[in-house]
């Protein structure tokens, strides 16, 4: 089966992706990402969406509901702002999940 | 043991123990499912943080070129350039499977008609900084989607080993003292049970004698008194 590849995030960190053919979902708002990356979720056309941190901060809970779930692949890239270290921290917290501690 | 009520019968014994002996067939094989479970995440995440880091380098990079390129050209003219990709991607996922986990593995294909030409625009109207801010991030995409692939990877693993975390500390804290708890509790009751019995037929041996040796003793009482009446009359 064919998936998209979709790019969630703010209008000017999003753009460039564009001229890559993937699927590009501006948003100016942390709530029109929210609902933006619920909809795509739901339609499962996208297996992975690759989200900017800067809005990944604000919507912790509607990313951590898709965590275990194959599709989609939420991956967390670093804004136009610069890296957050958000997506670092969260395979931290999966070491954590799995092993009880952060042993490396 | 708390709470539970287990009838101390052999039938029950038997159970018991066909029931342990899986428990903890079970708990060695989860425990072996979970050591090689780890030793993959481990492998898996190191390999995430070398490439995320990577990645959020190289995608700073094209931020930086991209800022400069919108800098260089009106907003406008920057969307517009962009706006008709002549290049698509098509994503093909297929599973692979790691201890019973099943993971994605991505392939893609781009629907350009050649490599090198992905820039959707003329070069006249856009100024060069945004063709390398293009060129890197197309250069970048391979890498986002390996990243993408092993951290869906690391995540899906990171759960399943935490279920079968749960799962072996489950049967070995509670499931299997539980049980062994139990078959004890059972051979106790049985042994008392034999000890009791064999008691009251010692005790109800004891008592038959004694009855007969009563009987025998009166019998002899009574052949004792005939024989003194019969001298007595001679």
């Amino acid at each position: 089966m064919s998936y998209q590849i979709a790019v969630l995030g703010d209008r000017d960190s999003v753009l460039g992706f564009k001229a890559l053919g993937l699927e590009t979902f501006p948003a100016d708002t942390v709530e029109e990402a929210r609902t933006t990356l619920h909809r795509l979720a739901r339609e499962k056309a996208c297996a992975v969406i690759y989200l900017t941190e800067s809005y990944a901060a604000q919507m912790e809970g509607d990313i951590a509901r898709y965590k275990d779930e194959l599709v989609p692949a939420i991956i967390l890239i670093p804004g136009k702002e610069g890296s957050l270290g958000i997506g670092m921290a969260n395979i931290k917290k999966a070491v954590e999940r799995a092993v009880g501690a952060d042993i490396l | 043991m708390a709470g539970t009520v287990v009838n101390p019968t052999r039938m029950e014994l038997t159970r018991l123990k066909n029931k342990l002996k899986t428990a903890q067939r079970g708990h060695k094989l989860l425990k072996d499912k979970r050591d090689e479970l780890m030793k993959q995440f481990l492998d898996t995440v190191r390999e995430v943080r070398t490439l995320r880091a990577q990645v959020e380098a190289e995608l700073m990079r094209v931020h930086g070129s991209f800022t400069v390129a919108s800098a260089l050209m009106s907003g406008p003219a920057l969307e517009s350039a962009l706006l008709c990709p002549k290049q698509g991607v098509d994503l093909d996922m297929t599973f692979q499977n790691v201890m019973s986990v099943n993971v994605p593995v991505y392939h893609y294909h781009t629907r350009s008609q050649s490599e090198g030409d992905i820039f959707p625009y003329g070069f006249a109207a856009t100024s060069g900084e945004l063709d390398d801010a293009v060129e890197a991030l197309g250069q970048v995409f391979q890498n986002m989607l390996q990243l993408a692939q092993i951290e869906k990877t690391a995540q899906l693993l990171a759960e399943e080993i935490e279920k079968t975390r749960r799962r072996v500390n489950a049967l070995e804290y509670v499931m299997i003292p539980q049980m062994q708890e139990s078959i004890k509790y059972i051979t106790m009751k049985l042994d008392e049970n034999e000890r009791s019995n064999t008691i009251r037929l010692m005790k109800v041996k004891d008592m038959l004698l004694q009855e007969a040796l009563e009987e025998q003793r009166q019998r002899d009482a009574q052949a004792l008194e005939a024989f003194r009446a019969r001298t007595e009359q001679v």
